[in-house]
């Protein structure tokens, strides 16, 4: 059924790295700042080619963001990056006052979000940062599904004039969207045209979404798929009008129920189409250590579990 | 030497708008804007080379940030009195609906705001790299910038001052308002701060003092020896002691004014002892 393939196993933080060697080829006023954390963040090459525009903070994430801020006076663009957790939670306030209450044109950009970073555990496994980035006035914030649209993100938010948040991750995943896929900021991606169902995900479940349509059509299911890599501002026509079609819907993301996708999607649904939704999301709970696939299928965020929620949601119609 | 009785008019004329202000809306910080009084002056009128306008990236130019956002009272009466803006705006301030907002921010489009503060400890990060950015534009003018002692108790300060030596940021000049006085009483009883001088220096800074904060020609001649030192690998602190609501007599020597506003009466009293010099707005 998909005209997608996985065209091999990729790491979405490595399409960060190679967006960022790309920008630094081709934009003189991008700079990029670290956290003590530049291998993990694939950013080596950029480092190497433009030593006068990177900035190693230490460990230091608050100093990190008001430097970014104050960068952008004098017309730099800054790409922050660190974990997803250092990267939000810990800096909260330094993005509120001096990024986003400043309408600062800083780019954080954040690696291992969610469960999959694996086996650190809870302490680095945030699942609370979309809805924490969502919240803040001028925000945009991007989920990135595969390495190619990674990478596409990067380039198209140094473009973009405004405050983002980029959130990506750790382990190698399926890389399936294709490498000429243009990158729209708010312009949700159809994967896969159905009748029966809509799957709205993002992130590492989009594959997975993509995976469980392939399922249910075995049974007879035509379940539509959309990408929404971008939370915010969120395609709400795009959201309606599969909405109006198929009668239901299952949102998926590796973020807690509250706060994320989920949330943004059942606003607008309520707003302007009531319409049967499930949530396959964490229940507001933390993480533990294991493999990423272990965690995935524990808390509920695979390929079963959409089918799962699919399965649920169409009774409800 | 600048005209110097011109400047300690403006003094007086900031000092009665600060006054003022605050008195109109019964809320704001006088204290720490009377006490910063003499600094802001000679920054904006003597010391800083700025263009005619402002734009924010402010290429060209030197910049200030302010970190202690809530003595917004000093910096937009020193502005307005610049002509960033008309001293009328100055009825506005902390009304709805106006650019002047209780802490100072770039999200109404004042013009000679840079960043939004009031949430402490976050100046010096901005400043950095502001000054970071201009060295990456090739551009040899400074980034000042103002903090309250107090707020050094935030951790961020910290990180920022060990980057900003680490990294040799040699044309930011961070000036400390050491009044020793915080919402809560003096900084020694809430949380000491040691020697705030020896800490920047053993960071790697490069220190000097203003012993008399709100002695304009101290002032003065303190940022003068600050700019003749920067540009040596190191960047420059000035400790500068002032007096918490200097210039109005019952609001010296105590923390009690720290965001107090006046009564009538108190503001008849205090704007007797600050006689109107260049005209009220």
């Amino acid at each position: 059924m998909t005209k997608y393939t996985d065209q091999g196993k990729q790491d979405t933080r490595s399409g960060y790295g190679a967006g960022m060697t790309e920008l630094g080829r081709t934009n003189p006023n991008v700079v990029a700042l670290c956290a003590d954390l530049v291998g993990s963040l694939k950013i080596d090459t950029f480092i190497e080619e433009n030593p006068e525009r990177f900035f190693q903070v230490g460990i230091a994430e608050a100093n990190m963001m008001g430097i970014a801020a104050g960068l952008t006076i004098g017309g730099k663009i800054p790409f922050a990056s660190t974990f997803a957790n250092f990267a939000t939670g810990r800096v909260y306030d330094q993005i509120r006052q001096s990024i986003a209450y400043s309408d600062k044109n800083v780019k954080i950009c954040a690696s291992h979000s969610g469960l999959t970073l694996g086996e650190d555990g809870a302490t680095h496994q945030i699942l609370e940062d979309i809805g924490l980035m969502k919240m803040l006035p001028g925000m945009t914030v991007i989920n990135t599904c595969d390495y190619n649209q990674t990478k596409a993100a990067t380039l198209a938010i140094a473009e973009h004039h405004g405050p983002v948040y980029l959130r990506f991750g750790r382990p190698k995943v399926a890389n399936f969207t294709p490498v000429d896929q243009k990158f729209e900021i708010g312009k949700a991606l159809m994967l896969n045209e159905g009748t029966d169902v809509t799957i709205l995900a993002t992130g590492h479940l989009v594959w997975q979404a993509l995976m469980a349509a392939e399922s249910l059509e075995n049974q007879g299911i035509s379940a539509e798929v959309i990408d929404i890599h971008t939370i915010k501002p969120l395609d709400s026509k795009a959201i309606l009008d599969s909405a109006k079609k198929t009668g239901c819907v299952v949102t998926a993301e590796e973020h807690n129920y509250l706060g994320g996708l989920g949330e943004s999607v059942a606003r607008v649904l309520a707003s302007h189409h009531p319409t049967p939704q499930e949530f396959v999301a964490t229940q507001d709970t933390f993480g533990e250590s294991g493999t990423p696939e272990q965690l995935m299928e524990k808390y509920g965020l695979n390929n079963k579990a959409i089918e799962e929620a699919v399965l649920k949601v169409l009774k409800r119609k | 030497m600048p005209n110097t009785q011109e400047l300690q008019d403006l003094v007086i004329q900031v000092r009665r708008d600060i006054l003022r202000m605050v008195h109109k809306v019964n809320s704001g910080h006088p204290g720490g804007s009377l006490g910063c009084t003499e600094f802001f002056v000679a920054l904006y009128n003597e010391i800083m080379d700025l263009k005619d306008g402002f734009d924010m990236d402010g290429i060209g130019e030197d910049l200030f940030f302010l970190s202690n956002g809530h003595i917004s009272p000093v910096f937009y009466s020193v502005l307005a009195r610049k002509g960033y803006f008309p001293i009328e705006e100055l009825n506005t301030f902390r009304l709805i609906n106006s650019r002047l907002q209780g802490h100072p921010t770039t999200h109404e489009g004042l013009p000679g705001v840079r960043v939004a503060s009031g949430s402490l400890g976050q100046g010096m990060s901005v400043a950095i790299g502001a000054a970071l950015a201009k060295k990456l534009n090739g551009d040899d003018h400074l980034v000042f910038s103002l903090h309250g002692d107090g707020e050094l108790q935030e951790g961020q300060n910290w990180e920022a001052i060990m980057y900003a030596a680490g990294n040799k940021v040699d044309n930011l000049i961070a000036t400390v308002d050491r009044n020793g006085q915080q919402i809560d009483g003096a900084t020694k009883d809430v949380l000491p701060l040691g020697d705030v001088g020896e800490k920047f220096k053993v960071f790697g800074w490069d220190v000097l003092e203003i012993e008399d904060g709100n002695d304009l020609e101290q002032v003065i001649a303190g940022l003068n020896e600050a700019k003749s030192r920067t540009g040596k690998g190191k960047p420059v602190c000035i400790i500068m002691k002032t007096e918490m609501g200097n210039g109005v007599d019952f609001m010296m020597h105590t923390h009690a004014w720290h965001g107090k506003a006046p009564s009538d009466e108190q503001l008849a009293t205090a704007l007797e002892q600050n006689p109107e010099t260049l005209g009220d707005y």
